[in-house]
């Protein structure tokens, strides 16, 4: 499946394990969460990255032990319409996650900037659509009202450029 | 009246670009039509029965002159002459072209206005109460919050594929004109002991087919927390609200599943553990908005206006228009005018484009150029001078927007109903209207006192049934329309779910049956007495005897 991530196209070079198929001896793996689970002491020690497939009803406080050895965290849209991955999104990356964050399932273009906005960095995006649909409905809002979101380049939030006369540090009284 | 700076427009001017785009993508069929629905609703656009519908919204119900003169020149140019307000307080268009939709847009941009969210699984238009700063029992003006929500809830890449439709509605006042404890997310403004302010958050209310009224969640949260503690709430219920059925993804459900002491403290839990600094309400981003709604400059006036006593005392019908449609101002010889859009036989809440240009220039000329919709569907002129009021009844009258009904019999809440909504199961407006010429003598109106009739198409409650002193639901039994009445519902204060009395009734029995509620009510009430207190005092009893005794 060809990939979305940072403006360009990219073929997905993990390799994605079900629950029982063989684990290869190398190479970057993503297994489903309740592998993860199950086989943590032998995945742990696995020669190459480990993501991980984490499913819409878990809860992202059961990754937090697991986090910093994991390179990617794949959030499932099981139909776009499903908005559970977004919070569960932000909650990791609020977490100080910093890794990649991948958006799979039925994922659709006018959908990528919100995605984008709450931290997802990459996406699983079919053949559906050219590269030029994906990347122009990625960009088609240059504004938003919420502070504290993830930004593309031109892409900035109201109360920043709203108040940018006025930064607090500026303002405020300094002890020296 | 809030002003739109440069950005406010590029969001606004970015958002019919997009629009364009995905509209002309379904239209070129690179998107199907299950795709482009969540996006075309999230702008605002059903496909109603015979056409689409375009929901505009009118945030906090607030319009000025130049925004009534435009939604009167949309409905010429691509509709068919007039337009619904609705109980959101939003102006819908029955009659719209999928083609025409983005020019539609870019009109309403060019004067600060926009479908953004008025449906869909989102946040919703936020409402409040239509007599907002200019009410005399009002702690504050309700209106900076109402912005601010509105520009933190629109297109939140967080918020905006929710398990269902979320509203929020805002008062200012101890008297709740805004229906706090029926919506998904209430607030309410208090001050504490040293004059700040705070916020009562109600969660968990809503009519639909499960109505429910709202617990509080908390009794006083800080103003600058506001926002942070709304994300928590909005989080708990987007990740945990039920997907598996949509008459139960409502975040009431939730609440009543897992119990509100659970809910509070799922909220609590995640509310702590976020980061504040992105959502803290900036003093200086608040006081920005509050400059916008800073109150007229009044004239100092008496509070005796000799005009406005001498036209009352000379004439009569004019005398009882103000009994009904005026409502005391906070400054002294204003009034707060309250214009019908519900007169004899009419579609509660229709309008034409001829009298919206009316009601803009009576505001511009009168009222500040200050114009509001109620969510009872009327309209508001908010700041008139007392001496003014013959006046401006005599250009009401003349376009048939003076009928003094004011919170009576006559002035129903209705939904659009089977005539217009692939949702409803029967007509909501053909009943409206045989009560309304059933009650069309207006003394006897003013003699029967306030009363509520509220009427919904189906079991989703648009009209508002369960909340009304009269519930009236439409429904289909085996291809017939029938209707089945509630009483005493309320949604100020002492809100209340009415109850059902018995067995339903056919469209053309409906009349009788509200007429013999209503003698039940004028024979047996105390001096003084209102329809629903009298009902909270009999209980349903006399009214069962006086609808299904004799049958």
């Amino acid at each position: 499946m060809p990939l979305l991530k940072n403006g360009s196209i990219i073929i997905d070079d993990w390799i994605t394990l079900g629950l029982d198929d063989p684990k290869p001896d190398s190479g970057d793996i993503v297994v489903p969460y309740a592998r993860l689970l199950k086989e943590w002491e032998s995945l742990t020690d696995h020669d190459g990255r480990l993501g991980v497939i984490f499913t819409n009803i878990d809860r992202v406080e059961a990754l937090t032990l697991f986090l910093p050895r994991l390179a990617l965290i794949v959030l499932p849209f099981p139909s776009f319409t499903d908005g559970r991955a977004y919070s569960l999104a932000r909650q990791i990356r609020e977490t100080g996650y910093g890794r990649e964050l991948r958006a799979a399932g039925n994922v659709l273009p006018d959908q990528v900037q919100f995605m984008l906005q709450v931290g997802f960095d990459s996406f699983e995006i079919g053949d559906r659509f050219t590269a030029e649909v994906w990347l122009k409905a990625s960009r088609q809002m240059s504004l938003a009202y919420q502070r504290g979101l993830y930004r593309t380049p031109g892409q900035h939030d109201v109360w920043s450029e709203r108040h940018r006369e006025a930064e607090p540090w500026l303002e405020q009284p300094h002890a020296g | 009246m809030y002003r739109y700076d440069e950005f406010d427009s590029q969001f606004v001017n970015d958002r019919v670009s997009q629009f364009r785009d995905q509209a002309n993508r379904r239209l070129t069929g690179e998107l199907s039509e299950d795709e482009f629905r969540p996006l075309r609703l999230m702008n605002g656009l059903y496909l109603q029965l015979h056409a689409y519908m375009l929901r505009i919204a009118v945030p906090y119900g607030s319009l000025d002159s130049a925004k009534l003169n435009t939604l009167a020149y949309i409905a010429e140019k691509w509709d068919r002459g007039y337009g619904h307000f609705t109980t959101r307080q939003n102006l819908q268009f029955n009659w719209i072209k999928l083609e025409d939709t983005a020019d539609i847009l870019a009109k309403l941009a060019e004067v600060e206005m926009h479908a953004i969210q008025t449906s869909g699984n989102c946040i919703r238009n936020v409402t409040t109460d239509q007599w907002a700063g200019a009410a005399a029992d009002e702690i504050a003006d309700p209106r900076p919050i109402g912005e601010l929500v509105r520009q933190w809830s629109s297109l939140h890449p967080e918020f905006s594929y929710l398990p269902r439709k979320f509203k929020i509605a805002v008062t200012g006042s101890p008297n709740d004109r805004a229906a706090v404890k029926v919506h998904d997310i209430g607030l309410r403004l208090h001050l504490n002991d040293r004059g700040e302010r705070g916020w009562e958050v109600l969660v968990g209310g809503g009519l639909g087919r499960t109505p429910v009224i709202a617990v509080t969640v908390r009794d006083f949260l800080p103003e600058h927390e506001l926002i942070g503690y709304l994300e928590a709430i909005m989080r708990v219920y987007n990740l945990y609200g039920r997907r598996d059925n949509k008459y139960k993804a409502r975040i009431k459900i939730l609440v009543h599943e897992i119990g509100a002491e659970k809910f509070r403290a799922e909220v609590e839990s995640e509310y702590a553990r976020r980061p504040h600094a992105d959502t803290k309400v900036e003093e200086r981003e608040l006081q920005r908005i509050s400059a916008y709604f800073a109150a007229p400059k009044f004239e100092k006036l008496p509070r005796w206006s000799a005009t406005f006593e001498e036209a009352r005392a000379k004439n009569k019908d004019f005398a009882n228009w103000v009994r009904t449609n005026i409502a005391a101002h906070r400054a002294d010889g204003y009034a707060i005018v309250n214009i019908s859009l519900k007169p004899e036989g009419g579609i509660p809440g229709d309008a034409t484009a001829d009298q919206m240009r009316v009601v803009a220039d009576l505001g511009q000329r009168y009222s500040f150029d200050e114009i509001r919709v109620s969510h009872h569907q009327n309209l508001v002129l908010p700041h008139v001078k007392r001496d003014d009021l013959f006046a401006i009844w005599k250009v009401l009258q003349a376009s048939d927007l003076a009928t003094s009904n004011i919170g009576l019999a006559g002035d129903i809440i209705a939904c659009p109903g089977l005539d217009y909504c692939s949702l409803a199961t029967a007509r909501s407006i053909p009943i409206a209207q045989s009560i309304s010429r059933r009650f069309a003598d207006l003394n006897r109106q003013h003699e029967i006192g306030p009363l509520r009739i509220n009427i919904s198409g189906c079991i989703n409650a648009c009209g508002h049934h369960h909340v009304g002193h009269i519930g009236i639901l439409g429904l289909d039994k085996k291809g017939e329309e029938y209707y089945q009445i509630t009483l005493g519902g309320s949604s100020a204060d002492s809100a209340s779910i009415g109850t059902i009395l018995g067995p339903g009734f056919a469209g053309e029995d409906v009349p009788d049956a509200i007429e013999k509620i209503v003698n039940t009510y004028l024979a047996h009430r105390q001096p003084g007495e209102e329809f629903l207190a009298a009902y909270r005092r009999l209980g349903p009893q006399p009214f069962k005897e006086a609808l299904y005794a004799a049958a």
